[in-house]
């Protein structure tokens, strides 16, 4: 099974394509220019669509959606959650 | 009568301890700000040995050293230009060239662009960075903290440092194409535009400014120069990408006054959780960089109750144009109002004469706030600034097509080159683009002409929706229900973003120019 990480990856880099696509799982997406305001709403829509879960609004913030370790442990945690409930 | 630097003195000893700038959490009064500015100065004339008129460009994020390089700057009798830290080497070193920077001012994070686009730049004699300096760096980089530590404090302010027709800034301004063009402003100009704006939002030194606008974005610079002017304080961030981070500090902050662009206006009036608290300070919201769809006009009142929303338009050559007074916006909400206090619009025809009520022409603007010209570009200069009614004076010919009411209101109607034509008839994308923004799960809309044998331009939409039930078939069933026949779209293309400016105006001529199958010049081409 692919990791959530790797899906990420994956999305970040098909979707805003930088020069050298290998970022840190920790850089911060938005102070290195990969992702812009914009962005973060086309990661959301993403998010929604490939995990099937609504993002709520004040999960849009950098600790979530920053990174790409910040929205993996984002999209398990809320995965982790939605299977607990159900 | 005097220079624009002498408001920072002014509210440093009218009130010294007053937050000139919030920033990252930290707060920085008038006395601090004044100080840092006067400290960047004497660095400028003893470490880079700065003349007066020389120019220091300033490429930073939004912090607090970027209004200490700004203010420094002119108290050393310099010209400040402030580029977007998102900028590349080959543009950066085309501005540095193009207004031949004796000193750049970048930071750490910024220094790999700043350094490749200074080494092309024989003019730069200095580099100053902020946070630390790599330590392979070249000779011309200095720390800022070794930068300002000079021998002769105060060395700056014993100098003249001119007077206010002095040239105060150069405003880089991207072109349709091409390379960008250095918008040259004098310390008069920067007065006559910040005292009419001023005027008109009915400033005190009672406001708090939030602002996410860049200050390398005439208008998020504004901000800073206006609340200087005022003695205000500047909540200043970088971004508007997290507003649920953003938006908590207008109830912290006690923010009175909160710029927009019509990209964040859209992001505000989608939220769900919008806590009443935010808003309840806010008692002025302006729109600029382009008009605001009706629709989100209504929703921001809504969720702003005690906010008078403002409509304005502007071009960085005159800085602002026009203004709507709030009051009227029930009544013509897609108008931008009459000109700013102190100057003139009208619109002319195609012979340079005011033209009747209705009818669509060029907006002419004349005043105190007209740029001098571009910076070393006559031919430029000559297209835009026309001879006006004094043998001194210019008028700014804005390019942008308007029409005025008969009560005197003006309406932006499209670039001179953006108008389509549908089966004869004049088609304004923006007023097709009004509808579609109307219709909720519409986030960003284009309208373009695809070249059609029978009807001239065959009319395509290009949207951004977060509906994923909205298709084709309701956004038309939506626009013919909105729209004369003629404006109907033929057809809807779903994208998941549209090309953007620096400034966040959707570039919908890139998207012209891929409908018609036009090569984009190089510019527009690495931008889409």
């Amino acid at each position: 099974m692919t990791s959530t990480q790797t899906l990420v990856r994956e999305f970040i880099t098909t979707t805003f394509p930088a020069d050298g696509d290998d970022h840190p799982a920790d850089m911060d997406l938005l102070e290195g220019g990969v992702i812009d305001s914009i962005g973060v709403l086309t990661l959301v829509t993403w998010i929604e669509e490939a995990f099937g879960f609504v993002v709520d609004d004040e999960d849009v913030v950098p600790e979530n959606l920053g990174s790409i370790a910040g929205i993996t442990a984002y999209v398990e945690r809320k995965l982790q959650e939605a299977g607990n409930a159900a | 009568m005097n220079r624009y630097e002498h408001h920072l003195a002014l509210a440093a000893r009218r009130r010294p301890a007053h937050a000139a700038i919030v920033h990252a959490g930290g707060r920085t009064s008038y006395a601090e700000l004044d100080a840092e500015a006067n400290r960047f100065a004497d660095g400028l004339v003893e470490s880079a040995g700065f003349a007066n008129g020389e120019r220091c460009v300033l490429f930073l994020d939004n912090r607090v050293e970027t209004a200490v390089g700004i203010f420094g700057t002119l108290r050393a009798g310099g010209v400040f230009s402030t580029i977007n830290p998102t900028t590349k080497v080959d543009k950066l070193a085309f501005v540095l060239n193009n207004c031949e920077a004796s000193v750049l001012f970048t930071q750490a994070s910024l220094a790999r662009v700043a350094l490749a686009a200074a080494a092309q730049a024989p003019s730069v004699r200095k580099v100053v960075v902020l946070d630390g300096l790599a330590p392979d760096a070249p000779e011309s980089a200095v720390s800022f903290e070794d930068f300002v530590a000079v021998r002769d404090p105060g060395v700056a302010s014993r100098r003249h440092p001119g007077i206010d027709i002095d040239l105060a800034m150069l405003v880089y301004t991207s072109g349709s194409t091409g390379n960008p063009k250095g918008v040259m402003m004098t310390h008069k100009n920067i007065e006559h535009a910040a005292t009419s704006i001023t005027t008109y939002l009915e400033a005190s030194d009672d406001d708090v400014v939030l602002s996410v606008l860049p200050l390398s974005f005439d208008y998020g610079l504004y901000q800073l120069l206006m609340c200087v002017k005022m003695g205000a304080t500047l909540v200043l961030e970088k971004s508007f990408a997290f507003p649920q981070k953003i938006l908590p500090l207008l109830a912290s902050e006690r923010v009175t006054g909160f710029p927009l662009v019509p990209t964040m206006a859209a992001l505000i009036v989608q939220i769900r959780n919008f806590d009443p608290a935010w808003a309840a300070s806010v008692r002025y919201l302006t729109n600029t960089a382009a008009a605001l769809p009706p629709a989100h006009i209504l929703k921001l009142q809504e969720i702003f109750p005690n906010a008078r929303v403002y409509s304005m338009y502007g071009m960085t050559e005159s800085k602002r144009c026009t203004w709507l007074p709030p009051e009227q916006l029930a009544k013509r909400p897609d108008s931008v109002g009459i000109a700013i206090p102190g100057t003139e619009v009208w619109v002319a025809d195609d012979d340079g004469n005011r033209a009747p009520p209705n009818v669509v022409g060029e907006l002419v603007v004349r005043g105190g706030h007209v740029m001098q010209g571009y910076w070393r570009n006559e031919e430029a200069t000559a297209k835009t600034l026309r001879q006006g009614r004094y043998p001194w004076e210019k008028v700014l010919h804005t390019g942008d097509l308007f029409r005025m009411d008969e009560e005197g209101f003006l309406y932006f109607v499209g670039r001179k080159d953006d108008i389509l034509k549908s089966r004869g008839e004049k088609v304004s994308p923006k007023e097709v683009e009004n509808v579609l923004y109307a219709l909720p799960g519409i986030r960003e809309a284009a309208l373009v002409g695809v070249p059609d044998p029978v009807m001239g331009h065959a009319l395509k939409a290009i949207v951004v929706t977060d509906r994923e039930d909205l298709d084709a078939k309701a956004i038309l069933a939506h626009c013919r229900a909105h729209l004369e026949e003629f404006m109907i779209p033929r057809s809807v293309e779903f994208r998941d973003a549209l090309p953007k400016t620096g400034t966040g105006k959707i570039r919908r001529s890139v998207l012209q120019a891929e409908a018609e199958g036009r090569a984009l010049p190089d510019e527009e081409d690495a931008a889409a």
